[in-house]
């Protein structure tokens, strides 16, 4: 069950152009699943910045001196995350979680690509933790724009068979997408399921790659959330169910990961027409 | 631990309409689903009542995203009803809020004036429903460009209807829209029509505009601005109201966001509250803002929640 914590900031240090901030959690750690997210207050009470802003969990410690705590990682880009950048340690700092379904897991020691973009790479540590547990190959690429965006290299080197690093504008590792490097590592570690977490196009184009491989993806998506918790019907998106029928799924309790094949990339931002519900001409 | 109300000596139960609530504050339609994700926060059957976010006829598949911007103290939101239909919504939500044994006011949407007769017919002889809740004022709904709320006959009409396809003895309450020239005109209206009660106020219409593309931000262009922005417009309200009917039951909402924000509606003519938007910054405000009336009043010396109901309205006390 996920938590109201009042905690405070242990720690928010920046790393590359993100802020790693560690807040004391209660609970969180014990129920944490990799691919859960944390909603954080933006101020106090009388902030006038009212809606959470979402966060996958990073790393969490059910122990540490100061109990339970959770790590999250923020790329300041508007007066929410410039907000939670500038915190300091002891600040006061309100968190809801751990939110959102788990990453699924292999049952069999099957091997693994994970892709992260950005700091879009932040759920896939305790995740890749996971699957080593189980015996899993895990084969890593990170990429983004360029270096100073990169995040978790030496984590991914370090828990990893491989680390492919990309970069738009060839600062670090081969110069262009993640989607340019995926084959050849998908073709080496005979890999069996793709994690992915990023933006949404190259979300996309990871799932687009696994499909012709003809193997598993799951992706793990970025919608705006007013509520975290399923609320508000805010992050919805278009998902094919099991039974072959789209509907607008709540990304914060449908997901955030989804099967890449079940998300209807195109559609994103519309409505497609034979969605469940929808006007006969969709919604676009 | 689901947080639930803190035993207090000041008698925090109400009357409305028909009804005897335990606790004055109620979710409010939109902004708690059926009540089940925030369950796992609160004791959903400890608050006054779960009003559900609005259902119609048919499952709905909503407006596409972006359907939220967040604006100074406040957010708009352009959702357009999404909803699974009466039909799924009665064997599935209502299922689950009765077991849990929550107290359940169903807000009703229609495209036109049969349809919120349909829907309202469809949840007769259901347990647990205590009241119906008429969402005639969702600005989202495309009706011709017409809102129901916005016109007193348009009002009246669907309130009329709904009259007569539930039993008398069930509570109707009227969602009223702030964005008329006149809002105790449209209140009279729908009270002649048959509601028993008013719940006061929706959404604003508003609009924001991204200044990278120069475009609106939400994909239905226009949406509803809800949160402690729009706090003094929904007071205003429902004073207005209470000054023009003395004896309607209202349940006021609009920005609450703490004890001390709901009491000002109580005073201006609340029999009872909802929470909304603050429940997606805090999902056990419906509890907590029930403690924080209770305490506000015990300050005060006051022994029941009735004894600041139209505390500002020096000629009816």
């Amino acid at each position: 069950m996920p938590i109201v914590h009042k905690g405070t900031v242990v720690d928010n240090k920046k790393v590359g152009s993100y802020f790693v901030l560690t807040a004391t959690a209660a609970d969180m750690p014990k129920e944490f699943k990799p691919g859960n997210f944390v909603a954080v207050a933006i101020g106090d009470e009388r902030s006038s910045l009212i809606l959470r802003r979402a966060f996958s969990i990073y790393q969490v410690n059910d122990r540490g001196v100061y109990g339970g705590t959770v790590d999250i990682v923020i790329s300041p880009h508007g007066p929410g995350t410039d907000y939670l950048a500038n915190l300091k340690r002891n600040d006061a700092i309100n968190l809801v979680g751990p939110l959102g379904k788990p990453f699924s897991l292999p049952k069999d020691p099957v091997p693994c690509v994970l892709v992260g973009g950005g700091y879009g790479a932040a759920p896939l540590f305790t995740l890749a933790e996971a699957l080593t547990a189980r015996g899993c190959r895990v084969d890593f690429i990170l990429g983004a724009s360029t270096q100073e965006k990169l995040f978790g290299m030496l984590e991914a080197r370090r828990i990893s068979t491989t680390l492919t690093v990309t970069t738009d504008d060839g600062t670090s590792g081969q110069m262009g997408r993640v989607t340019d490097a995926l084959p050849e590592v998908i073709k080496k570690s005979n890999a069996a399921v793709i994690y992915a977490c990023g933006p949404m196009k190259m979300l996309e184009a990871v799932a687009n790659v696994a499909n012709m491989h003809g193997i598993v993806s799951q992706t793990s998506v970025e919608e705006s959330m007013a509520c975290g918790i399923g609320v508000c019907m805010t992050c919805v998106l278009p998902i094919i169910g099991d039974d072959g029928i789209t509907r607008m799924l709540r990304s914060c309790v449908d997901g955030p990961a989804f099967k890449g094949d079940k998300v209807r990339w195109d559609q994103v931002g519309k409505i497609p027409s034979d969605t469940w519900g929808a006007p006969d001409e969709g919604v676009n | 631990m689901k947080r639930v109300p803190k035993r207090t000596s000041v008698d925090m139960s109400i009357e409305l309409a028909k009804l005897r609530l335990e606790s004055p504050v109620l979710t409010a339609s939109g902004c708690a689903a059926a009540g089940k994700e925030l369950d796992q926060f609160i004791d959903i059957s400890t608050i006054g009542a779960v009003v559900t976010k609005s259902v119609m006829l048919e499952p709905r598949s909503g407006r596409a995203t972006p359907r939220m911007a967040e604006t100074p103290s406040g957010m708009l939101n352009g959702i357009g009803l999404q909803g699974p239909g009466i039909d799924d919504f009665i064997e599935k939500d209502l299922a689950w809020l009765n077991q849990k044994g929550a107290k359940t006011i169903v807000s009703i949407a229609g495209n036109n004036v049969e349809e919120f007769g349909k829907v309202a017919d469809k949840l007769r002889d259901i347990p647990g429903v205590i009241g119906i809740e008429v969402n005639i004022s969702c600005p989202n709904v495309e009706n011709r460009g017409q809102v129901f709320a916005c016109d007193p006959y348009a009002a009246a009409d669907v309130i009329n209807n709904v009259r007569r396809n539930v039993s008398a003895s069930m509570p109707l309450f009227a969602k009223l829209s702030p964005d008329v020239t006149d809002i105790t005109e449209i209140a009279k209206s729908v009270v002649k029509a048959g509601a028993d009660g008013l719940s006061v106020i929706n959404t604003l219409l508003g609009m924001v505009i991204d200044t990278d593309t120069l475009l609106p931000r939400l994909s239905g262009k226009t949406g509803g601005l809800s949160g402690p922005a729009i706090r003094p417009v929904a007071v205003r309200c429902v004073y207005q109201i209470r000054k023009a009917l003395p004896n309607i039951p209202i349940i006021g909402m609009g920005g609450i966001r703490s004890g001390r924000d709901a009491v000002e509606f109580f005073a201006a003519g609340a029999n009872a509250v909802s929470v909304g938007t603050t429940v997606f910054n805090d999902p056990e405000a419906c509890v907590r803002v029930h403690d924080e009336v209770a305490q506000i009043l015990q300050d005060k010396g006051l022994r029941s929640l009735a004894e600041i109901i139209n505390a500002a309205h020096e000629e009816l006390i």
